[in-house]
């Protein structure tokens, strides 16, 4: 019986350090920012770390129909084939990425910011990490 | 008033994406400092995007090309068939505030009232409304903002 209570008590510590756990989860943002976008899908390849897109910083200042009307970005994470070549020539990226709306091209590591090994992904999530086809 | 901004939105350093060893942080505007000065919200960016803009808070560009139509739609949408849930309405205004007609019309749905076979679990698959909620938009967990009209209140 006493062995049986102790078990109990020692259940019931555990029960109580995993809701303190679950609780400081909620309370703390353990995810990236909700909207960004890791692009790898040729810069790892091509030797520069992954490049990090904001949504929520281009979208104080953009509306979403300038890039995913004008200029053509696909509403997809890794499905627009964008080389730095295509961004040098104005497209993309390099519609604003000029030196006269954005910082241009020769800020590499502004973008190229990224830990090694990350996918192509929608990351960051507050209640829900992003839908299932990501 | 800092100290709670930064606990509210990651630091970029630690933010699980950026190598905190990256030129970039230091220099890149760190979420606090841009988000906190928005109207609040729950949940995605904790903040209110539609509110933010129909408040004059910003002022995102609409276009780069000068030749390029903005356009707005200023209809609602009602969507009757959602089982037991309140009726969903879909306010063309708030989305081509931020959208142009082509984005949704006709690659994911069909301008035509009944035409799209929506139910929950392709939007949670990511299609249809899933495209971006629960990506960029406001996300899944916020039932209540689009299953918004009490089904009463429909007229027949």
């Amino acid at each position: 019986m006493a062995r049986f209570l102790s078990q109990l008590k020692s259940m019931h510590r555990v029960s109580r350090l995993l809701l303190w756990v679950c609780a400081l989860m909620t309370m703390l943002p353990l995810h990236a920012e909700y909207g960004d976008v890791v692009l790898n899908r040729r810069a790892e390849k091509e030797g520069m770390p992954p490049v990090i897109y904001p949504h929520w910083f281009h979208r104080i200042r953009f509306r979403c129909k300038v890039c995913h009307f004008e200029l053509g970005f696909e509403m997809r994470a890794g499905s627009n084939d964008v080389t730095m070549q295509d961004i040098i020539d104005g497209k993309f990226c390099g519609m604003c990425h000029n030196d006269e709306v954005a910082w241009g091209v020769e800020n590499c590591d502004l973008c190229h910011s990224g830990r090694p090994g990350m996918k192509s992904h929608i990351y960051g999530g507050h209640q829900t990490a992003g839908p299932g086809i990501w | 008033m800092v100290l709670e901004a930064a606990g509210r939105w990651r630091p970029l350093a630690n933010d699980n994406l950026h190598d905190p060893e990256s030129p970039a942080i230091g220099v890149l505007q760190e979420p606090a400092e841009a988000l906190s000065q928005l109207p609040p919200d729950t949940s995605g960016n904790l903040v209110n995007w539609v509110k933010a803009l129909e408040e004059g808070k910003i002022n995102p560009r609409t276009n780069i090309r000068p030749e390029t139509k903005v356009r707005i739609r200023d209809t609602d949408v009602l969507m009757t068939e959602t089982g037991e849930m309140p009726v969903v309405r879909f306010p063309h205004k708030a989305h081509t505030m931020w959208l142009d007609c082509s984005n949704c019309h006709e690659q994911y749905f069909i301008s035509k009232v009944g035409a799209n076979p929506i139910n929950m679990l392709k939007i949670l698959e990511g299609k249809y409304c899933g495209r971006c909620h629960g990506a960029v938009a406001f996300p899944l967990t916020e039932c209540k903002r689009c299953h918004s009209v009490p089904r009463n209140k429909i007229k027949p």
